[in-house]
């Protein structure tokens, strides 16, 4: 079984899909971070601030921003595998009528955070 | 240089009486544009190298003989045509993940053990007289575990499933779908006797979504999908376990 | 067949994974690349005073709160499987490993907002 995920384009992406895990760890350590410096007073978070400036940082959320997009996408693509048989007026709902809607749903969060966070953050 | 019409097919061949280890064998098969890979070993059996053992029935997908890797993929060969792995050569291995008894020829006893253990058949829930008729069923009803009766145990999503190929304890997509084809059914009563399978680590929890079974399947039976819905089903009976239920019923 | 506890890890895999995936891109525009370029987000938009007086609320910590532990507690599910598909034999210091790493994130996260104070 050594390889095993090299040996197929379907196996490759099911890796892809399944290392997304390391970005979204990674983010939750960022504002875990972000919540302790918070809590240590003023100089603290405002070195955190300045920490996510650096170049460094940025290129690193352009990178998780990616994964996250990754996951979003790959986890409505699964997510109907997941659920029994849906009947809408009697006929089967597609399992791609459910990815789709995650889709939209995932872009309407989207949206509905970013308005907030304009109202809040400005 | 291959003569026009002719395409080479590679064999894994593997006589546990003779040989260490399975090694390549090569055979020039001529085709026509309707011949599928069955064909070509029937042709090579036939005409070429008697020896060369491997499973085959209905040669329609239906009976589920005659599954084997084909350039890497688990497809049965009677529906796998050779015109479509032009230009060759076409690489034969016996199903993967699955212990070779000889040639292309695995064993399925550990399915079929498997199979058994999930009590695959319909569980009354009631003592029913032959006065009392038949189970009326309506389309809908139907619906929900028709597409999972389609199972024709080819093994092709064994072959196929990486956490089966990792542990060989795993229930497998086949198993897993045929065990909620009859928790899906409105006949059947047994779905408190079938969730300690699903329950177990082997049952549901060895499934990471990985999705190929769905993808190989010939009779697009969704094994992923029988698997996956079940988590929840299996999580809700975790949870909820130490609540009285009413009746004695699931 | 003995019965798997894999359900306990699951729910909180499931919650974690439905949250990064309906909240996680936009987060991560907002407070690693939005705010810190100045985007359309006043690059102060997370000045001390701001977001201390925000985190005061109980709602939004509670919201804080399981936004990280979630996340971690979903993504370290999927690290630790990703370990045994590669062949990496993880054992109990494996699960401990991670497992402790998203615990270690959730008790610093808690830890943290409320010593933030009401």
């Amino acid at each position: 079984m050594r390889g095993w995920w090299r040996r197929d384009p379907f196996f490759m992406r099911y890796m892809l899909r399944e290392t997304t895990a390391l970005a979204v760890l990674a983010y939750a350590l960022v504002l875990t971070v972000g919540f302790v410096r918070l809590a240590q007073g003023e100089a603290a978070w405002d070195g955190w601030l300045a920490a996510l400036r650096t170049p460094w940082a940025l290129l690193l959320h352009f990178v998780l921003l990616a994964a996250m997009a990754l996951h979003a996408y790959s986890w409505f693509v699964i997510m109907p595998k997941t659920m029994p048989m849906m009947f809408v007026g009697g006929r089967r709902v597609a399992g791609a009528v459910i990815t789709r809607a995650g889709w939209a749903a995932a872009v309407l969060a989207a949206l509905a955070l970013y308005a907030l966070a304009r109202r809040w953050l400005s | 240089m291959a003569e026009p019409g002719t395409i080479e097919i590679q064999v894994l061949r593997y006589h546990p009486e003779r040989d260490e280890a399975p090694a390549w064998q090569s055979y020039q098969v001529p085709f026509t544009d309707d011949m599928s890979v069955l064909q070509g070993l029937q042709y090579i059996k036939d005409e070429i190298d008697g020896t060369l053992s491997f499973r085959w029935s209905c040669r329609m997908a239906i009976c589920g003989s005659c599954g084997m890797m084909v350039n890497g993929k688990p497809r049965l060969s009677c529906a796998t045509f050779l015109r479509e792995l032009q230009p060759g050569p076409v690489y034969i291995e016996a199903l993967a993940h699955l212990p070779i008894e000889r040639d292309l020829v695995v064993s399925v006893d550990e399915f079929v053990a498997k199979l058994a253990g999930v009590k695959p058949y319909l569980i009354p829930r009631e003592q029913r007289s032959l006065a009392q008729g038949e189970y009326p069923q309506t389309p809908a009803q139907l619906e929900r575990f028709e597409q999972y009766s389609a199972c024709i145990n080819c093994m092709l999503c064994y072959a196929a499933c990486p956490e089966y190929g990792l542990n060989r304890d795993f229930l497998g997509p086949g198993v897993l779908a045929l065990l909620h084809r009859y928790n899906a059914d409105s006949r059947d009563g047994g779905r408190a006797q079938r969730m300690p399978m699903l329950n177990a680590e082997e049952g549901v929890w060895t499934c990471m979504a990985v999705g190929y079974c769905s993808e190989v399947c010939p009779k697009q039976v969704d094994p992923a999908n029988a698997v996956n819905q079940n988590k929840v089903v299996s999580a809700m009976d975790y949870f909820l376990r130490f609540l009285p239920r009413s009746g004695g019923t699931p | 067949m003995k019965r798997s506890n894999a359900p306990l890890l699951w729910l909180p895999f499931g919650a974690g994974g439905l949250l990064a995936a309906l909240l996680g891109p936009m987060l991560v525009f907002i407070t690693g690349i939005a705010v810190p370029l100045g985007w359309s987000l006043r690059p102060d938009g997370l000045s001390y005073a701001r977001v201390h007086a925000l985190a005061q609320h109980g709602w939004a910590k509670v919201f804080l709160f399981l936004l990280v532990a979630l996340l971690a507690w979903h993504a370290v599910h999927r690290i630790f499987h990703s370990l045994h598909d590669l062949g990496v034999h993880a054992g109990a210091a494996g699960k401990l490993l991670c497992y402790g790493a998203a615990l270690a994130l959730t008790v610093a996260s808690a830890a943290s907002l409320l010593a933030i104070g009401f």
